[in-house]
């Protein structure tokens, strides 16, 4: 199949699947902002979204076959780019790319690390230290399991961290689905680049906000 | 006008015999350099200082010397062509250095450009990019009258825009994944937005394409270094013009 | 000897289509038999090889640079002639044949011309069919523009990159040819021997710049498009890879050169900086378009800056000369005049050898905005080389060794007195007669690749047999050793001064004596210095490296070696042709008001000149022109 085997197919199979998984992130911030309503926000919340039943285990189907496809595409394109460009300057000087693009592969990395232990923490909840009850309408209580975790200094940092990570893949890769996409010319390429920073600085502060209120005791 | 002051630079520059010689960087001091003399021009000096010295001078390609052959092909300092905007090697002027200054010079590094000698690479693969589908199938004779299509200015000048490619390889070589995207898509750029280029557009995108992977050229991530080294500002909303034109040819 | 260009009679009118008429056809299926070796890739040979290769024959294209893509034929900036008359100003097939004979001093053969000017229209279209953008107006039609010399706009245009484009556009026409397997590319190969079998050519020696290696190829016929030999003059808008060698070699096994003396010397280059410069750069004869060019007119104010001199005190000498065409007079023309005011004290800059280049005047008409759309990257250019801002500060020009309308002599067929042996484009000496018009080069280059060639070596093929020699002959044999031996002696030397030292030294002594006025004392001293130099060259010329591998000394030392026979050759040549015309003036012969003076009773002919070895004097062999459709007259541009 050309798509997948051919260098702009599989650049465009990561664009689409990486812009998926943008999607899910701001419904999953968005989701997350109801912890701010209180503890009835965000229990009801996830208390509607369990009441989806078989549903529930296809979205989770896709996402992980989004995360694979992704993940996999990404690992074989980084390992034939270097070993394209097997050489390196004596001095390395940098004019457009930076940071963020250059690391994709290991910011990528590190998020799949993050994922499974989000998963771990909050889907699976078998850390350690978990606060697990439910609340006064006989609900699940996210709220005091949310709250409770991130009163934990190194699991705040934890999620910060990696909201920091998530920032940096997303800092190229939002305006990167564009590009990809052939959505680019000279005028919307300055600003689609623009509001895809933008769009990250977003998403990092809106997810790091809530360790952040939780550790600072904001948020009880 | 300053013809009077000279400097002296010490150069750092990749020494290879031949393909399969390891190479290493040797230093070499330019003297009595003025700031008309351009790059080239320094480094012949040099290389005259070196043939008299009895040793051997340093390989470097070039030809036109006024920046449109496309054939001068070092890497000054981390930077294809040195990184004066829009200008190659055989343009940039001794006059953007100073004296005592250290430069690095290196050949074009990339698998898919082999190094031949110093900093001479070999760059077939270019061609043969090109030769799997840069063109229009039209014949000797027998075309229409060139007034026969009308062509938009506004078409005819993004045409013109991406035909200003030399050819150099500065772009994959400037390109952290060697990647050959940028001197893909100016071709295949031009071609598609022209009524001559357009019938044969969906196959030649993915036979170019094709080809660019076969001769051993990374993947393009975006990085859009190759823009930014490129030494006629060919922009990187080709490579996403080639993009479309590929999704389009995907649904042919 | 009289030579016989056999060319069509009649009426000029059909003359091309009569005598494709006649020639001989070879048979479709027969084609692929037949082997054409293509040395050089640039418009004439780029093209050529592409369609050879279409028609069915079997192309081998030889070029010396990595890539088809780089031939110099590239940096050509300005545009390409064709007689469309789309603007409908006057123009026609014959008018541009008119043009091109007269712009070259009648010293060029009308049937030549004329079949230039007629099929200058296919070019276009071919071109256009390709992808080439050639600049369009907004309702989508292409733009005309007029160029050097030219009262009608006939002149197609890519920005400033004219060159380029169309070269990209044969480029693509041969690769699509090696992709499909018609043509084989031979690139980093420097062509250094003819190999004649029983009197008619069938292969080349070349080297393999890579690996050193001398290899021999073998065709029913060899097709030369290997351009000028202006580098003859050291500094020059040539690349720096430019050489006679490939026509020298062919000349010394016996192909005639024909008006070696006709050099164009370009008006509008940037001037030498100092002794270490390697090259000197062309900016587009456009520029003319909107510049007035002048130097003081007072010695004593050369040293000032251009703004402290006022409009009275300069000479706009072009304007004052050439009322009628004024800066735009023909390039040999201009170039005259600047020397002329040069070493009469006036010029500008660092030695005296420059002229302003003046936009003031147009900035305040139409405005700077106007004048960075038309020329903004030629601006751009100065500035990056000399550091001036010429949109403020007057440029500074001077002439530059550009091109050569002198080369190996050919018949109306391309084809050399050597059967079997075709030259194309600049390497020929056939349309341009002493001095050819701006914008024309190109559409010669890509007339005899496209158009003329595909026919006319059919003439030819369809009289040899395929195949008969192969590259076990004796010839090619002898020939390799002779190449190597060359090479070995080259490198053996180890002599004290550098290739580069001289080939400078042989420019200084051309371009002072056989520059752009000649005398009979410059050039008799020319062939007196000549000869020293070469003999010291092969006793004190320190080649480094070995032969085996990529040795740009080696090559170098080749093609100076060449340069220093030819030398002699361009300088004799010069010598004998006792009148001025066109890009060859002499001293001796000029009008009162110094204009060229030619003699069309004695010297109305091409000579050809036959190579006997160094030791020896050539053989001069004429061809006389005839002059039926466009009448011998006073070229005058005033």
């Amino acid at each position: 199949m050309q798509l997948f085997k051919s260098t702009v197919g599989r650049k465009i199979l990561m664009a689409i699947t990486g812009q998926l998984m943008v999607l899910f992130v701001v419904v999953h911030l968005l989701g997350n902002s109801s912890i701010f309503i209180g503890p009835n926000g965000i229990n009801a919340y996830a208390e509607h979204l369990h009441s989806l039943g078989p549903l529930v285990w296809v979205f989770r189907l896709v996402m992980l076959t989004l995360l694979l496809v992704h993940g996999i595409y990404g690992a074989v394109v980084t390992l034939e780019n270097s070993a394209a460009n097997p050489a390196k300057y004596a001095m390395n000087t940098k004019l457009e790319r930076g940071f963020a693009s250059e690391n994709m592969i290991w910011t990528g990395l590190l998020l799949l690390a993050f994922i499974i232990y989000h998963l771990l923490h909050f889907t699976a909840r078998v850390t350690p230290g978990m606060t697990l009850q439910n609340d006064l309408q006989g609900r699940f209580d996210v709220f005091s399991m949310v709250v409770s975790s991130f009163q934990h200094g190194t699991i705040a940092l934890i999620y910060v961290a990696a909201m920091i990570v998530l920032f940096l893949h997303l800092f190229h890769g939002i305006q990167s689905f564009f590009q990809t996409m052939g959505w680019n010319n000279d005028c919307s390429r300055p600003v689609i680049s623009k509001v895809g920073r933008l769009v990250a600085v977003v998403f990092l502060l809106g997810y790091s906000s809530i360790p952040v209120v939780i550790l600072a005791r904001i948020l009880t | 006008m300053s013809d009077h002051k000279t400097m002296t630079l010490t150069l750092i520059v990749w020494r290879q015999k031949n393909a399969n010689d390891p190479g290493k960087f040797e230093t070499y001091t330019a003297k009595d350099i003025t700031e008309h003399h351009s790059f080239l021009e320094m480094l012949d000096c040099v290389n005259e200082d070196l043939i008299n010295s009895g040793k051997e001078p340093i390989v470097f390609d070039h030809d036109c010397r006024e920046g449109i052959c496309g054939m001068c092909s070092q890497v000054i300092n981390g930077v294809p062509h040195g990184g004066q905007e829009r200008t190659t090697v055989c343009q940039l002027h001794m006059r953007k250095f100073k004296d005592g200054d250290t430069i690095y010079i290196e050949p074009w590094r990339a698998k898919a450009f082999p190094i031949q000698k110093d900093l001479v690479v070999d760059r077939t693969a270019y061609d043969t990019i090109i030769q799997s589908g840069g063109y229009t199938s039209c014949h000797t004779g027998g075309v229409p009258d060139a007034n026969a299509t009308l062509i938009p200015k506004e078409v005819l000048d993004y045409a013109m825009d991406a035909a200003e490619c030399i050819g150099c390889g500065a772009c994959a070589a400037a390109c952290p994944n060697s990647s050959a995207m940028l001197f893909t898509s100016a071709k295949v750029a031009q071609l598609a937005v022209l009524p001559q280029g357009k019938p044969e557009a969906a196959a030649r995108v993915q036979a170019m394409l094709n080809t660019m992977q076969e001769c051993g050229f990374g993947n393009c991530s975006n990085h859009y270094e190759c823009q930014a080294a490129c030494p006629k500002g060919i922009n990187v909303k080709f490579i996403a013009k080639l993009n479309r034109e590929y999704l389009k040819a995907l649904f042919k | 000897m009289i030579l016989d260009g056999k060319c069509p009679t009649g009426p000029i009118e059909k003359s091309w289509d009569n005598h494709r008429f006649e020639l001989k056809l070879v048979n479709p299926a027969n084609k692929r038999k037949y082997t054409v070796i293509m040395v050089g890739t640039g418009l004439a040979g780029g093209a050529a090889a592409a369609s050879l290769g279409e028609l069915g024959y079997n192309v081998m294209a030889f070029c010396y640079q990595d890539s088809p893509r780089r031939a110099h034929s590239i940096a050509a900036q300005g545009g390409i002639n064709a007689a469309k008359n789309y603007p409908s100003d006057g123009d026609s097939i014959l008018r541009l044949m008119y043009d091109t004979i007269k712009g070259g001093d009648f010293r060029a053969r009308e049937a030549d011309v004329w079949r230039l000017s007629q099929v200058s229209n296919n070019i276009i279209d071919q071109c256009v069919a390709q992808g080439v953008p050639f600049n369009r107006d907004y309702a989508g039609y292409l733009d005309n523009r007029s160029f050097g010399g030219a009262q009608v706009s006939r002149t197609f245009y890519s920005r400033g990159q004219t060159g380029q484009q169309l070269l990209l556009g044969a480029y693509s026409a041969l690769s699509r040819q090696i992709k499909a397997g018609t043509v084989k590319m031979y690139t980093r190969r420097e062509m250094l021997d003819l190999v004649v079998v029983d009197g008619v050519a069938k292969g080349i020696t070349v080297r393999n710049m890579v690996t050193g290696e001398i290899e021999c190829y073998a065709a029913d016929a060899v097709c030369l498009a290997t351009g000028g030999y202006v580098n003859v003059f050291y500094l020059s808008t040539n690349a720096k890879g430019c050489s006679v060698t490939a026509n020298w070699a062919a000349a010394k096994k016996g192909a005639f050169f024909a008006n070696p003396c006709y050099t164009q010397i370009h008006p509008t280059c940037i001037p030498q900086a100092g002794e270490y410069q390697s090259k000197l750069t062309l900016m587009s004869e456009s520029l003319r378009n909107d510049g007035r060019i002048w130097v003081p007119k007072k010695k004593e104010d050369v040293g000032k800056r251009p703004d402290q001199i006022s409009d009275e005190d300069r000479d706009y000498y072009l304007e004052r000369k050439y009322p009628s065409y004024g800066n735009l007079a023909p390039r040999d023309i201009s170039s005259r005049s600047a020397k002329e005011q040069c070493d009469d004290g006036r010029g500008v800059g660092p030695g005296g050898r420059g002229v302003y280049l003046d936009y003031a005047d147009s900035i305040k008409r139409l405005g700077e905005n106007t004048i960075r759309e038309r020329y903004g990257n030629l601006f751009e250019m100065y500035e990056r080389i000399t550091d001036d801002n010429a949109y403020k500060t007057p440029m500074r020009i001077y002439p530059a060794p550009h091109y050569a309308m002198g080369g190996l002599w050919v018949d109306y067929n391309l084809m050399s007195n050597v059967p079997g042996l075709f030259v194309l484009g600049e390497a020929n000496f056939s349309v341009h007669g002493a001095n050819r018009l701006g914008a024309s080069a190109l559409m010669q280059g890509l007339a005899d690749g496209y158009f003329v060639i595909p026919y006319t070596i059919g003439g030819y093929l369809a009289t040899v047999k395929p195949g008969t020699v192969k590259v076990d002959h004796p010839e090619f044999k002898k020939s390799k050793e002779d190449v190597s031996a060359r090479n070995n002696k080259f490198l053996s030397i180890k002599g004290k001064r550098t290739v580069t030292e001289f080939h400078r030294e042989l420019g200084k002594i051309m371009w002072n004596n056989v520059g752009m006025a000649r005398s009979k004392e410059s050039l008799t001293e020319a062939l007196k210095v000549i000869p020293k130099i070469r003999e010291e060259f092969w006793q004190n010329v320190n080649v480094t490296g070995t032969g085996g591998e990529i040795n740009q000394q080696l090559e170098n030392a080749g093609r100076v070696a060449d340069f220093l026979e030819f030398g002699e050759l361009l300088t004799r040549d010069a010598l004998h042709r006792e009148e001025s015309c066109g890009g060859h003036f002499r001293v001796e012969h000029q009008m009162p008001d110094g204009e060229a003076k030619r003699n069309d009773a004695d010297f109305s002919y091409v000579g050809a000149w036959e190579f006997k070895g160094n030791d020896k004097e050539p053989e001069l062999h004429k061809e006389p022109l005839k002059f039926e459709t466009i009448h011998l007259a006073v070229r005058s541009y005033k």
